[in-house]
């Protein structure tokens, strides 16, 4: 038999259910494959006795033949935006030192429902913005993966960079992440993994520490779609807490999983052909169309005028609505405090201890956009061009059903490489933001290596609401590219 | 248009961030090269088109006007830096 820790969740599933070890077996071998997995500071705060106490309970279920269904006694990651009663939530912010929330957020709460084993919060760009866990108030990630004969250590992606890390290392057979801008398509690509963020208005956000409510979506990631797809379905649901969750009922996605993909048209957009990216990412691309031809899908070209505003467009959006969702972290209901010598002094001082550079960077950029005489030129214009990008893909999803492009526009990089240019750092979600303008699905599919043996992930992006044939077109692509690269295990040591 | 020192500064004020001389200078490049890259929105035509400020068509929930929950003065004071008698404290606001 495969070892535990080899399994997948859906595999894991299977053994849980045909009795073939026990959930408190599978719980303690990821509690130490957590601990094994220190240097990669994935994890920031660990739960092992929640775990083993989760994990018992589950078997207790099973055993009285109660089982909750295929997220019973699976041990899963949770990113610190999400608040998890009684276990301190902080977004990786300085701002939240020690906030250790009273209420459980929605999607972990349904997740602990389903019966889910908690082994942790992981690390992430605090609160959420960033694209290469570099700006965590706890210090950086190192991805599994290193580039072949390079011992430099890169970046997980991000924001959710340490759900992508714990995952791909093997800590947790899921994880949950949030996606505003690409958040988990770009770090399930750089490492190796299936990542999916659903519809807006899927998953509920309440509970979950917010950065662009017009954009925040929590997601999956998973070593397999099916594996991303049955955390999803759990994660899901109608919440009456949060007013932007929509109210239909969610499919059993991992039913969708047929891998026919027959007649399915897909739509390939050629403004996503961005000039110099590297040639093994448009080879990939490429690959990834010839599949669908195999697998008799209809390649439809198609066009999306507006995408080269979508950067922008999100960098306007996204730091607007963040200047706006931070001005609670005033030093008086929660977090930190720094004193001053009257309130208004305390607001800034607590602030401008509290806050990292790059959130800092945001909520200028947002309050300036936002502030009397420039609301017009930028923010107005912002939306205004938004609804241009979604108009784009509505009219496009007329010809298609689905559409593919790369994930990112490179493989993952070595810490501080880039981290000194903004800009060039937003350029690492030119793919994945568009979709988030307009609210669609999306998902990344490790397809491919990169001449330096990193993990390569092409992207499918979704209608409204139809998660469940935008999985299985994952599952067709999936299964057609056979990715089966680990990361060595360089962190066990 | 360049954002200069004051300009920050002002921003800064806003936000509610303090910021000291050099990081002025630093946030005035910084912004300065964000924003003259969002410039080229300018090139989009957008009249006559309604900004988007949601993404889901659908028309907020209403709910009937009850309370729903409360009770929970210790569970809402609980992470505060500074409480009092159940109350959050702050620096003297009013001489």
């Amino acid at each position: 038999m495969t070892d535990i820790i080899d399994l997948d969740l859906g595999s894991a599933r299977d053994g849980l259910a045909k009795k073939a070890f026990s959930a408190l077996e599978l719980a303690r071998t990821h509690v130490q494959a957590m601990e094994d997995a220190r240097s990669l500071n994935a994890i920031i705060i660990e739960t092992p006795d929640r775990a083993l106490a989760d994990a018992k309970a589950a078997d207790q279920r099973r055993a009285k033949g109660e089982s909750l269904g295929a997220m019973d006694g699976i041990p899963i990651a949770i990113k610190d935006v999400f608040c998890t009663k009684g276990v301190v939530s902080r977004a990786c912010s300085k701002i939240l030192d020690g906030f250790s929330p009273t209420y459980e957020s929605t999607v972990t709460a349904n997740l602990w429902q389903a019966g889910a084993v908690m082994l942790g919060k992981t690390n992430m760009d605090e609160f959420a913005m960033g694209s290469s866990n570099e700006t965590s108030a706890l210090g950086p990630v190192a991805s599994p993966w290193r580039r072949r004969g390079d011992n430099r250590p890169l970046v997980p992606g991000g924001s959710s960079g340490g759900s992508a890390a714990a995952v791909a290392a093997g800590v947790g057979l899921g994880a949950t992440g949030s996606d505003t801008g690409g958040s988990i398509r770009q770090p399930a690509a750089f490492c190796g993994l299936v990542g999916v963020k659903p519809t807006y208005g899927r998953c509920s956000r309440w509970g979950m520490i917010a950065f662009a409510s017009s954009l925040d979506q929590a997601g999956s990631f998973g070593r397999t779609v099916r594996d991303a797809a049955i955390m999803l379905r759990a994660m899901a649901g109608y919440d009456p807490k949060d007013s932007t969750s929509v109210d239909r009922p969610v499919p059993d996605y991992e039913a969708a999983l047929t891998g026919n993909v027959k007649g399915l048209r897909v739509g390939i957009p050629k403004e996503y052909r961005v000039g110099g990216m590297p040639a093994a990412i448009e080879d990939l691309w490429q690959r990834g169309i010839g599949w669908f031809k195999d697998m008799g899908a209809t390649i439809v070209d198609i066009s999306l005028p507006h995408t080269k505003y979508a950067l922008p467009t999100y960098y306007v959006i996204a730091p607007a609505e963040a200047s706006s969702n931070l001005g609670r972290y005033d030093g008086v209901r929660f977090g930190l405090r720094v004193s001053g010598d009257n309130v208004l002094d305390m607001y800034e001082k607590t602030r401008a201890t509290g806050f990292g550079a790059e959130v800092k960077r945001r909520i200028m950029i947002g309050t300036y956009v936002l502030s009397a005489g420039y609301y017009d030129a930028y923010y107005l214009k912002a939306q205004k061009v938004r609804a241009l990008i979604a108009r784009d893909f509505t009219a496009a999803f007329e010809q298609v059903d689905v559409v593919l492009t790369p994930t990112t526009p490179s493989a993952a990089f070595a810490h501080g490489e880039i981290a000194g240019d903004p800009v060039a750092m937003y350029l690492n979600d030119v793919f994945a933001v568009p979709a988030s303008l307009a609210g669609l699905p999306g998902v990344n599919v490790p397809a491919g290596l990169s001449p330096e043996g990193l993990p390569l992930g092409l992207q499918l992006l979704g209608r409204t609401f139809d998660e469940s044939g935008l999985l299985n077109a994952a599952f067709a692509l999936e299964r057609a590219a056979n990715f089966t690269a680990r990361a060595a295990p360089w962190w066990r040591q | 248009m360049a954002l200069d020192n004051a300009a920050v500064r002002k921003i800064a004020r806003l936000a509610r961030i303090e910021v000291t001389e050099a990081e002025v200078e630093h946030y005035a490049k910084e912004l300065n090269a964000i924003l003259g890259w969002i410039e080229q929105l300018s090139e989009v035509k957008t009249d006559n088109i309604a900004p988007m400020s949601r993404v889901v068509d659908m028309k907020l929930p209403m709910r009937k006007d009850i309370v729903s929950d409360g009770g929970k003065q210790a569970d809402i004071i609980v992470n505060a830096p500074e409480t009092a008698a159940g109350y959050f404290v702050v620096p003297k606001v009013v001489e």
